[in-house]
């Protein structure tokens, strides 16, 4: 890791990392991934009840996509990466 | 750099065993004290095991600290590389060219290669070594002559992330899509992909048995 200059002029752009906007994990629909397996991914993986995950899941069926968690970056790269463990299609991306 | 087709063992899908039960014909997977059990032909356990190789062979390189280990240099010279390895980095890491490559490990930034390529570098190796593992189990605990399979539920969870890896492999080279099954009803007996259809319908069926002896 860098260690910050001592002193910087902060450019006047937007900054990525608004505070006030979270983070979401984003998962897409995948032709090979079970219903039953991606229900079962989303309770074992957030805790999910079994409504909420089928609810989920079906969102991402017939949505082609659907917001699985929200929060800090960190914590959505954490929960991206349990997915792909997982074989499921995750992305991260800023809420807007 | 393409992707082999997966190979499929030869010796047919077909359960041998005359007389078997239909649990043992269809196998498939049924809630079992602490986990889940079922029964596998000698045919369906040697398809499972040899599309469970090649998952790990897919995987299995580059970065795995087993083979990193052993090629350390004895004078104790470590390159950048090596390095980065051994504490769980991958560099120069790219989403793979690959299909299977890439859909088993994918991106995890849309349209934003440099956030992607930087979440690879940390969380790459982990996810190879990960997949490897749980198919490391399956190979563990499926007799390569078939027969009964016992999981506890850590095994089980394995299994389930196992068979949807290779039911990945196999949905890419087949490019699978949602109206799939119209496809496979028009789909010619002759059509070289009809032998890994069957295999990736009835691993689908296996894994299904398997959620379900889990929920």
């Amino acid at each position: 890791m860098s260690v910050a200059p001592a002193e910087v002029d902060l450019p006047e752009t937007e900054q990525e990392t608004a505070p006030d906007l979270p983070w979401v994990t984003i998962v897409w629909n995948d032709p090979v991934n079970l219903m039953s397996y991606v229900t079962y991914v989303f309770q074992t993986v957030f805790g999910y009840a079994k409504p909420k995950a089928e609810k989920l899941m079906l969102d991402v069926h017939h949505k082609g996509r659907a917001v699985v968690s929200s929060g800090a970056r960190e914590a959505m790269e954490r929960d991206a990466e349990t997915l792909h463990g997982y074989g499921l299609w995750a992305t991260i991306s800023h809420d807007s | 750099m393409g992707h082999d087709q997966p190979r499929l063992v030869t010796d047919g899908g077909q359960d041998p065993d005359e007389g078997a039960s239909l649990e043992e014909l269809m196998g498939g997977f049924r809630r079992a004290r602490g986990g889940a059990t079922a029964r596998f032909g000698a045919a369906q356990a040697a398809i499972i095991r040899d599309l469970i190789g090649q998952v790990i062979e897919l995987l299995g390189e580059p970065g795995d600290p087993e083979g990193e280990a052993e090629d350390l240099p004895v004078d104790g010279s470590v390159d950048a590389d090596d390095l980065a390895a051994m504490v769980g980095l991958t560099e120069n890491a790219k989403l793979s060219d690959d299909p299977v490559v890439a859909r088993l490990l994918p991106d995890a930034y849309e349209g934003n290669a440099e956030a992607a390529d930087e979440f690879r570098r940390y969380t790459e190796q982990g996810l190879r070594t990960g997949k490897v593992a749980t198919a490391r189990t399956v190979l563990a605990t499926l007799p390569p002559g078939g027969g009964r399979v016992r999981l506890a539920e850590p095994e089980a969870q394995a299994w389930l992330r196992a068979l949807n890896d290779v039911r990945l492999m196999l949905g890419v080279s087949l490019e699978v899509t949602d109206d799939f099954d119209d496809q496979v009803s028009d789909m010619s007996p002759d059509d070289p992909r009809a032998p890994y259809v069957g295999v990736y319908q009835w691993l689908a069926y296996i894994q299904d048995t398997l959620v379900r002896s889990l929920s």
